[in-house]
């Protein structure tokens, strides 16, 4: 829609993604715009405006655009996607263009990709436990609906398998399937087709919309990508009442092109040079997660976030986790061992997990079954860790059962294979673990459930 | 009114960016408020040059253009203050959330473009301005009245909410007053001020948000905030009136303790600030509070509460407004004479978004980026927190304390928001990562964290606690730190290489921590404790090292000896409940002290009943 057909012509300067234009008169912040150079048209986005300037952020680039030539066409209004249930099973690219063999995508509605702030008193609490297929994740850090919850990887580990396998298999109660929208940040095409086919392969294609910006596509398109999804995944939502899980990857490279952008515009760079406000822009994408009181669907967000050199402290997986409720950890050891999926259980979390279940919703005794699991595998690991140094010889009988339960709880309970496990098997899996371990030992599972569970004359 | 600086001005927008932007052809103030657009986004001037006004912006400013009018108001940004705070939810500006959301408004549009979030800087819009109270006057026409004089009271919820002369108003008399069902803007009475001026009487008056409000004098801290919570009540205690600081990385635990203190501290009325954080963890309190029972008087516990909630993805500028408006509203029932608890998550939020409009400024950065007054304006911040007699009569006594949660990147506490914290809190409780990680919550440290208040607070405890709680609480402190020594050389030579009596320190260590330490908050049981059970299991717990050690040297192994049943007791002894807790737990360390060889169990046979004494 060009509501303005005013051309500005005066391109004042050109440096990396921004570009600054003079006589601006009309223009008004954050207002999208198409620029036009020599060989195309681009879009652009305005940062800034004084009297006589308008900083404005190209997505595409600025690469071969001379200020000579290059012309300035605002829009009148800020970005907006055309969204549609039938962008569903369609391919796009980071603006929401289709960029398979299928036809035009008919807008249900034009929707700002900015989107508002969900006034917090009109969420509503997220307590419906999703049955990921996953037992690490089902029995110690479960997902729930409405959830934000990333899965933090380093270089390397099967994050992208582990997302689409989530996608893939989650299930509510009552087996309701998910719908996906999926974006790509900076990763390589092979991923993004991984990613793909682990769909095509469960005949799940026609639930999930794919938006893309790999590696090659232009960076500052990174930061338009993820709004366009949670946009459509907001309108999936809450106007048409779906559940959506929207997994976005790789959150790092998205904070990278936001770097750049900060870097071009001169600004006093914070931790690693990325921008102070870098937890503010995270948020705006992350918060978009939820449900809304007295309406059907739900958005749940699961990003995945790269840790450079496995560091969890590096500033996008640190301000992720204080963003998200919770976080899944891959770990490198564990997977060098065969564990798979390799999920190192003492780093994740899942902070409405205790919301979501109980009695109800799992079982009673989820709550306790988990703490008991955390805590014996803990002590294993310390113990493990203990004897590098004392060997194995310096441990007690007692000690030495809680190192092989460490060694069964990675390889039986975590290490689950690519076989999907319903909560009951989930369960299964823990008491055959715990059961390795005398009663005695079981310090934080009330005698109940002990005498239900966890019968006196065992095997 | 008492709160304006000037006239209204016009001006024009010369400049955008972000949440700042410039305006020309304004004469404000510093920290006037003004109206930015068409829409009127509500900001406040940060900076005066020549012509050129400063102003940082409190909503989404996408939209604005160049040459857009701002209006100046001639007031600063001010918090309303009357009945109707309790039970209710806020934005950092507060925009009353939950009426807005209860109207249909699901996410919340910028500016006061006719819709139900119209900021109106004239009117108390933020409290219900249809709600009818019963106003009982104290006061008759023709008395003398002060600076913060009771004028009289409206039932809120579980208080008695006094209609006080706003502290900056007066002397003067009564000219009218009367009884009436009135809402927050109606008329109650008259004022007849010495100066020759008259100023109405109504529920609510407003008060500048950066401006602390005055008292008489300031008191000393002599009584502990109590939380129900072990490691907190039992070792570092907070006091009334003093300041905690709970710095943390990610996921350590700094939400459940401020909601844990939401929960079950005994402060007369909580505030809530949610800075820069999640939705969701708003929604939370919301749907939980409604259910729970106020610790004290048995009712909601959402009348107790004042919920502000500025979340992580709505404009920063209001972050900073949040924890002013926070803090306003709780020197406000501070002054009623009660007893409030201000808890903050996250003031890192707010100390990032004075970075970020700060940046914006061009200013100067210094440490990491922060401005260089960054260490000032969270002592001003923190100045705010006390014990204090109210200005005017009749004489009141209330109290703000501060329990500041702060993020520090990467967990590390050496960045300088959690430094210029430590310099102003009284007390500090410490989240260790490790310590999350092992599943060890609170994960309160106890070698980093420290209370000032101990010898401040010694004789409470002692009078109605436990005459020995000092001493107690230096033997857990004394125990936790000769393991961490022993654990070192453990590491070295192995467990087997040291003498059972460090052995036995080492397994009581792991009790204090396990059975004492350890508080689920999820687990209703054990979510909230009286000092009293504290100080019983405490006794219990530390009763172990004589048993133990009697135990041993009468020739037991310290395997048997673990294996007594009163041991596996004293583990589970803190999810006991009923009336005669504090008797069985005191039987309970009787039984545990009179540990001996005959009690140990041989752990080579299997498990059975082990002989008591
Ligand atoms: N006392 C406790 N009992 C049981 N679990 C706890 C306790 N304290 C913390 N936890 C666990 O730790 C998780 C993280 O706690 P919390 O959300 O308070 O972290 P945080 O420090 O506020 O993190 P962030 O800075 O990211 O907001 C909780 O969801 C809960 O699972
Ligand atoms: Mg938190």
């Amino acid at each position: 829609m060009r509501l303005s057909s005013v051309r500005l012509t005066g391109v004042e300067r050109i440096a990396g993604p921004i570009i600054v234009v003079r006589r601006v008169a009309d223009m008004a912040l954050g207002e999208e715009v198409e620029v036009v150079g020599p060989a195309d048209r681009r879009h652009g986005r305005v940062l800034e405006v004084t009297e006589d300037l308008a900083v404005i952020q190209v997505y595409e680039g600025t690469f071969v655009l001379e200020a000579g030539a290059t012309t300035i066409e605002p829009s009148g209004e800020p970005f907006r996607l055309g969204v549609s249930v039938s962008m569903l099973g369609r391919a796009l690219d980071g603006r929401g263009r289709p960029i398979d063999d299928g036809p035009p995508i008919i807008a249900d509605e034009l929707a700002d990709v900015a989107g508002a702030p969900m006034n917090p008193a009109a969420r509503d609490n997220p307590v419906d436990f999703i049955e990921t297929g996953i037992t690490a994740i089902d029995m110690l850090a479960s997902l729930v609906r409405g959830q934000k919850l990333p899965i933090f990887t380093g270089a390397g580990l099967p994050a992208n398998d582990l997302a689409a396998r989530i996608a893939v298999g989650s299930r509510l109660i009552g087996d309701e399937r998910f719908v996906t929208v999926f974006c790509a940040m900076g990763v390589t095409r092979r991923e993004a087709d991984e990613f793909r086919d682990a769909f095509a392969s469960s005949a799940s294609i026609e639930r999930i919309a794919v938006f893309l910006n790999l590696a090659d596509d232009p960076a500052i398109e990174r930061l338009l990508a993820p709004r366009c999804a949670l946009t459509l995944g907001e309108h999936l939502a809450f106007d048409l009442g779906l559940d959506v899980l929207a997994v976005m990857t790789d959150v790092l490279a998205y904070g990278e092109a936001l770097r750049e952008l900060s870097t071009a515009r001169e600004e006093i760079p914070g931790r690693r040079g990325y921008p102070g406000y870098l937890y503010t822009d995270l948020a705006t994408l992350f918060e978009r997660a939820g449900r809304l009181r007295g309406r059907r669907g739900s958005l749940t967000v699961v990003p995945v976030v790269s840790m450079p050199d496995d560091d969890i402290t590096h500033p996008i997986p640190d301000l992720t986790g204080y963003i998200t409720e919770g976080q899944i950890v891959l770990a490198r050891d564990l997977h060098g061992r065969g564990v798979e999926p390799p999920i190192d259980v003492l780093l994740c979390l899942s902070r409405v997990m205790n919301a979501g279940i109980g009695a109800g919703r799992t079982r009673e005794e989820h709550r306790v079954v988990a703490d008991q699991l955390y805590a014996s595998y803990a002590r294993g690991r310390e113990l493990r860790r203990l004897v590098t140094v004392v060997g194995e010889a310096a441990l007690s009988p007692a000690e030495h059962r809680i190192l092989a339960f460490a060694d069964a709880f990675e390889d039986a309970f975590v290490g689950q294979g690519p076989a999907r496990r319903t909560l009951d098997e989930s369960f299964d899996a823990a008491w055959a673990v715990l059961r390795t371990l005398p009663r005695s030992e079981l310090r934080r599972l009330p005698q109940e459930v002990l005498d239900a569970r966890y019968p006196e004359t065992r095997p | 009114m008492t709160t304006a600086i000037a006239p209204p001005g016009k001006g024009r927008v010369v400049r955008a960016a972000g949440s700042v932007v410039r305006a020309a052809g304004l004469a404000p103030a510093i920290g006037e408020v003004v109206l930015v657009g068409e829409r009127g986004l509500l900001g406040e001037v940060i900076r005066l040059e020549a012509d050129v006004a400063t102003i940082q912006v409190y909503e989404e400013t996408a939209g604005l253009r160049i040459g857009d009018p701002v209006t100046a108001t001639g007031r600063p940004l001010v918090a309303w203050l009357g009945p109707g705070h309790l039970g209710a939810t806020f934005d950092g500006l507060e925009r009353p959330l939950d009426r807005l959301a209860a109207a249909g408004a699901v996410h919340l549009a910028a500016g006061r473009a006719g819709d139900a979030s119209a900021i109106d800087v004239d009117r108390p819009v933020g409290l219900d301005l249809d709600r009818r109270w019963a106003f009982v006057p104290s006061h008759s026409p023709g008395d003398r009245v002060g600076p913060g004089d009771v004028l009289g009271e409206v039932r809120d919820g579980p208080i008695r909410h006094r209609i006080l002369v706003p502290p900056d108003v007066g002397p003067g008399t009564v000219r009218d007053i009367a009884p009436a069902d009135a809402t927050v803007e109606t008329q109650v009475g008259l004022l007849a001020l010495d100066d020759g001026s008259t100023v109405p009487v109504r529920l609510a008056h407003a008060w500048p948000v950066r401006r602390p409000r005055p008292v008489v004098r300031r008191l000393a801290v002599e009584r502990p905030l109590v939380t129900g919570q072990r490691v907190l009540d039992m070792l570092f205690p907070v006091a009334e009136g003093g300041t905690a600081v709970i710095p943390g990385g990610f996921g350590t635990g700094k939400t459940v303790v401020e909601q844990a203190l939401a929960r079950w501290s005994d402060a007369d009325v909580v505030v809530y600030v949610g800075c820069g954080e999640r939705g969701n963890e708003m929604a939370e309190l919301l749907a939980t509070f409604p259910a729970l029972a106020d610790p004290r008087t048995g009712g909601p516990l959402l009348a107790r509460t004042v919920l502000i909630a500025n979340t992580s993805n709505m404009p920063v500028a209001a972050r900073e407004a949040s924890v002013q408006v926070g803090m306003t509203i709780a020197e406000y029932f501070r002054d009623q004479g009660l007893r409030v608890a201000l808890l903050a998550d996250s003031t890192s939020r707010w100390a990032e978004a004075l970075r970020e409009i700060g940046g914006r400024l061009e200013e100067l950065p210094g440490e990491e980026g922060y401005p260089a007054y960054l260490g000032s304006r969270l002592a001003a911040f923190y100045e705010r927190a006390g014990r204090a007699v109210a200005v005017g009569g009749p004489e009141r006594t209330g109290s703000v304390t501060l329990v500041a949660a702060v993020s520090p990147p990467g967990g590390d506490f050496s960045e300088p928001v959690t430094q210029a914290s430590l310099r102003l809190g009284g007390t500090l409780w410490a989240l260790q990562t490790d310590l999350a990680h092992a599943r060890h919550f609170p994960a309160i440290g106890w070698t980093q964290s420290y209370s000032l208040y101990l010898d401040a607070l010694g004789p409470w405890y002692a009078a109605n606690v436990d005459r020995d709680w000092a001493t107690l609480r230096a033997t857990a402190i004394e125990l936790l730190a000769r393991e961490r020594v022993l654990l070192d050389v453990v590491a070295l030579v192995g467990a087997d290489a040291i003498p059972d009596g460090d052995k036995v320190v080492l397994e009581v260590a792991r009790l204090v921590r396990e059975a004492f330490l350890q508080q689920h908050a999820f687990d209703p049981r054990d979510a909230s404790r009286p000092p009293r059970v504290q100080v019983a299991l405490l006794r219990a717990v530390l009763a172990a090292e004589g048993g133990l050690g009697r135990a041993i040297e009468g020739g037991a192994t310290l395997e048997a000896a673990l294996a007594a049943p009163v041991l596996e007791e004293l583990a589970r002894a803190k999810t006991w409940t009923g009336e005669d807790v504090v008797v069985r737990l005191a039987d309970l360390e009787r039984r545990v002290g009179q540990l001996t060889a005959a009690t140990a169990v041989d752990t080579t046979e299997s498990t059975g009943p082990g002989a008591e004494p």
